[in-house]
């Protein structure tokens, strides 16, 4: 039986011992004198050994659960094994140790592992242009959604104030919306699930700026009339957003370049195997079609036959979206994943990703509810509303999953799923693990039926039980700071 | 039969095909143009040359900072940020099972905290100029003010930076004047610029040339706006913090405590705000509460905030953000501690001015600043930024960020001139490098 470990380890402030890591000149003469009303009198931080702040993490990261220990089937969240030899590449001086400013002839490297990449997903987007500067999927969402303003306005369109999403979308694309100073309007899906067609002409406008989708969509749903739906977008002078949150479900299959959208971010902390980091970091490239690559933020890489170089020279470019050139070493492990597995390997990724989705979804019909069609793509929404009668929610059966040591799925999403459970299971878990997933799955429905108690106090294995997230925000402590208070 | 074929069968299906019908014939495509896949070890070989084409700092010592700074980091960062059961986590959504993440990040947003003496920091915003943009609709979702005023000696990427965040909301930029002798703000400027209207004013110490300035200690009494500092966290182990001059919001590089430069990516953006402001605050926030039982845990808490519940509404759309970056810092600051901190500020500020006097000892160099720096001064150069910049490199040493070639001539009344960098990692003998090559060119 799982069982997490449990260090009972106090926060790092409430240690204190003595500093024994040596600094470079530590013994040099501070002959400065800085002005009295801006010197620092007090800081409220501990000295510490090394090897106690060693163990303090390490038994902290102890308490912590990761891809490498077992399946996370967050869906939406592609949470794939990561590769370590992306690793050992980033941790080489010539990455690490190279500064952003650095003089060009000095960082060819850097330059022809982020043309490749940007060569790369050009082709797995179908797009024209990519840049790579976005830190996240939703800097993503953001930088094009600035592209498709700048594209508007540099038409003397200035009436195109809204985006139109779908109410199953990801929480970012509205919000992201909304930083790009838009209006989101919000459409209806239609009975299955899919995007309401006639909901859509409505909503279209020749005030739309852009449709914003993913597909398959949040349900792991193809949408089937995609064509239809970029010639109506199109019809009306709006530009086709790709939220490339899901592209695991597609890649090798079809590009978003074929379905006619004009502008897709890709997720390379999921589609392309970097570690999530705990939150962070990703990376978020955005790829456009032509008539939108004059509006792309500077610089771009370029490449004129012996030597890499930046492109500044970018016509109506909306300028710097993050400090630099993106999350560099976040980007360099995408070109690994992406050169270990070719063009073939990533076909087959999207394969076994889908298949493995949809033998999950055989293996739990019948135990959970399964709104809308069966065959899905790289991801499986299920319903906890049957257990309802017995008083069990989705998030109960979240906690008992973590008792036998599993994540839990991405619950409450989408939120046109009543008691969502979102599974991703990705391609990188074996029948094996599929199997004794669904096995432990299977289990808890009937534990919801027999012993609901069960549920309801889990979890039990984990470093502490459930958690009181009501109190937490009604009486915020959110630093050590704050705990005396 | 192997396992694809029992599930195949499972599914009821001949071929993967069938699992793609959904998709319209008229967009599948056959195959990717990518070639085909190699192996780890072959990968290994071609990764290897491809990067030997980039010089590190132990390949050619570099004097650039202008944003990003190189800083001694202890082995123990790296073998913490490499345990996989932290860089292999998504986002904690289940906080149960992720306790050492979220204990992690709550120390590293106490240490923010204590740092910056305001009451709480978030997780982690993508680098310091991304959180100006945030600081700046921050201020402007308080009090619907519609301007903010930067220093014209802002970096030229952070005001780019900080115009995309701030458009959509119809937002002006307004840039005060700094004195030129000393490169510190120009407080008469600044106060004529303060109006009815101000969102927010912000304001760096050390400021872009490195200068240590005092006159930030008089902002506050100049208006009721949003006062936005920018810091750098080093310094603060031996200068004041921002919230004891009255900030209302901090930001700065994070990448300075603990995280390697990576060409610029990942940083760590640092935010931290008073407790009255802090449900206008965007980004992940951990929050200390109890278990079932009574035990100490830790939750992300205040998420109405957040894109996933507010949607449109959200402060921020920000969801994937640095976090991995805040544990490489909450564990440096640990190493350090309170002695540590406050040591490594006073070397740094030690050593570049003891670099800047050796420069300015050779003739033709000039100083630009008559001002206390800290890590970074100005130099006013005998020849083009072009020209000593390339000699430089010829001597295999890197100088630093050319003010006004890479600054779109921001700083006319500087001439040729050159922002150089000096931390704690620069040995006598890279000093002496540099020294050597500039003396070849006065």
């Amino acid at each position: 039986m799982f069982h997490q470990a449990v260090w009972d380890e106090k926060l790092i402030i409430e240690k204190s011992g003595k500093r024994t890591l040596k600094l470079p000149f530590e013994n040099v003469e501070f002959k400065m004198k800085i002005p009295e009303d801006l010197a620092r009198k007090d800081l409220n931080i501990n000295d510490n050994e090394e090897y106690e702040v060693i163990r303090h993490y390490v038994r902290l990261s102890q308490m912590n659960y990761g891809v490498d220990l077992n399946t996370y089937p967050l869906g939406s969240c592609t949470m794939k094994y990561n590769p370590k030899i992306s690793e050992e590449i980033v941790s080489m001086d010539q990455v690490k140790y190279i500064h952003p400013l650095q003089d060009e002839s000095t960082v060819q490297g850097s330059l022809q592992i982020m043309y490749e990449l940007q060569e790369f997903l050009k082709e797995i987007g179908g797009m024209d242009a990519v840049t790579l500067q976005p830190v996240a999927g939703a800097d993503g969402e953001f930088t094009g959604l600035l592209l498709v303003r700048a594209y508007h306005e540099n038409r003397m369109d200035f009436k195109r104030t809204e985006i139109i999403v779908p109410d199953s979308a990801h929480g970012t694309n509205p919000a992201s919306s909304t930083m790009a100073g838009f209006t989101t309007i919000e459409i209806k899906s239609n009975e299955n699930g899919m995007v309401d067609l006639d909901a859509l002409e409505a909503a279209l406008s020749d005030k739309t700026a852009a449709f914003m989708i993913t597909n398959p969509n949040t349900l792991g749903i193809f949408e089937e009339n995609i064509l239809k739906i970029a010639k109506m977008v199109h019809e009306k002078g709006a530009l086709l957003y790709y939220d490339g949150a899901n592209l695991n479900g597609i890649m090798g299959k079809t590009t978003p370049g074929k379905m006619g959208f004009d502008i897709v971010h890709f997720n390379l902390h999921k589609t392309f195997a970097t570690p999530h980091g705990g939150g962070g970091p990703g990376a978020g490239p955005v790829g456009v079609k032509k008539k939108l690559e004059e509006f792309l933020p500077v610089p771009v890489i370029g490449f004129d036959g012996k030597k890499y170089f930046f492109d500044y020279n970018i016509k109506n470019s909306i300028g710097k979206i993050t400090g630099f050139y993106g999350n560099f070493a976040v980007l360099v492990r995408a070109w690994a994943y992406i050169k270990l597995k070719g063009g073939s390997g990533l076909k087959e990724v999207t394969e076994m990703a889908v298949l493995n989705t949809n033998y999950l979804r055989k293996k739990l019909q019948g135990y959970y509810d399964l709104p809308y069609k069966e065959l899905r793509k790289h991801e499986v929404v299920f319903s906890g509303t049957n257990f309802k009668q017995y008083g069990i929610k989705t998030l109960d059966i979240a906690k008992r999953m973590l008792d036998y040591g599993l994540h839990a799925p991405t619950i409450y999403f989408p939120l046109i799923v009543e008691e969502a459970l979102m599974m991703e299971p990705t391609e990188t878990e074996s029948k094996e693990n599929l199997d004794k997933f669904a096995e432990i799955m299977i289990r808890i429905a009937s534990e919801a039926k027999e012993n609901p108690e069960l549920l309801k106090n889990a979890p039990q294995n984990t470093a502490v039980g459930k958690i009181d997230e009501v109190e937490a925000a009604r009486n915020p402590v959110l630093s050590w700071k704050m705990i005396k208070k | 039969m192997d396992d694809k074929s029992e599930m195949m069968q499972f599914l009821g299906i001949n071929s993967l095909d069938d699992l793609f019908k959904d998709i319209p014939e008229e967009v599948k495509i056959d195959k990717l143009n990518i070639p085909e896949g190699i192996d780890e070890q072959t990968l290994r070989t071609e990764a290897r040359n491809i990067l030997a084409k980039n010089k590190s700092f132990f390949d050619m010592p570099s004097f650039l900072g202008a944003g990003v700074y190189n800083h001694y980091i202890p082995a123990g960062v790296y073998a913490i940020a490499s345990r996989s059961e932290f860089y292999t986590a998504y986002t904690p959504y289940q906080p149960e099972i992720s306790q050492g993440m979220l204990q992690t990040l709550f120390e590293y947003q106490s240490y923010i905290a204590e740092l910056t003496g305001l009451d709480a920091a978030n997780a982690s915003m993508y680098d310091h100029s991304t959180a100006l943009g945030e600081a700046a609709r921050m201020a402007h979702s308080i009090n619907e003010k519609m301007e903010i005023l930067i220093p014209k000696n802002l970096q030229w990427q952070k005001k780019s930076v900080l115009w995309n965040y701030i458009k959509g909301l119809g937002m002006k930029i307004i840039e005060y004047d700094y004195d030129k002798k000393t490169g510190k703000i120009d407080l008469e400027d600044l106060k004529n610029k303060i109006n009815n209207n101000t969102a927010a004013v912000y304001a760096e110490n050390p400021n872009f040339f490195g200068v240590i300035d005092e006159n930030v200690l008089k902002i506050r009494e100049l208006g009721k706006f949003i006062f936005i500092a920018g810091i750098n966290p080093i310094s603060l182990g031996i200068l004041k913090s921002p919230g004891d001059y009255g900030a209302d919001i901090a930001i700065g590089e994070g990448q300075i405590i603990g995280n390697p430069m990576n060409f610029g990516g990942p940083l760590l953006g640092i935010f931290a705000t008073k407790m009255e402001y802090v449900r206008k605050m965007p980004g992940r926030i951990i929050g200390m509460s109890k278990d079932r039982n009574g035990k100490r845990a830790f939750v992300m808490t205040l998420q109405t905030r957040e894109q996933h519940i507010r949607r449109a509404r959200a402060t921020s759309n920000i969801c994937s953000n640095e976090a991995l970056c805040a544990v490489f810092s909450a564990s440096y600051l640990s190493f350090l501690g309170k002695s540590g901190l406050r040591r490594l500020a006073e070397i740094n500020m030690q050593r570049a001015n003891d670099v800047r006097e050796k420069i300015l000892s050779i003739n033709g160099f000039k100083n630009a600043h008559e001002s206390l720096h800290f890590n970074e001064f100005a130099i006013i150069l005998p020849k083009s930024e072009i020209d000593i910049h390339k000699h430089l490199l010829s001597r295999n040493v890197h100088g630093g960020y050319l003010l006004n070639t890479w600054n779109k001539n921001a700083f006319p009344e500087l001439g040729n001139a050159m922002l150089f960098n000096v931390t704690e990692v620069h040995s006598d003998k890279d000093v002496e490098k540099l020294l050597n090559a500039l003396k070849e060119v006065q």
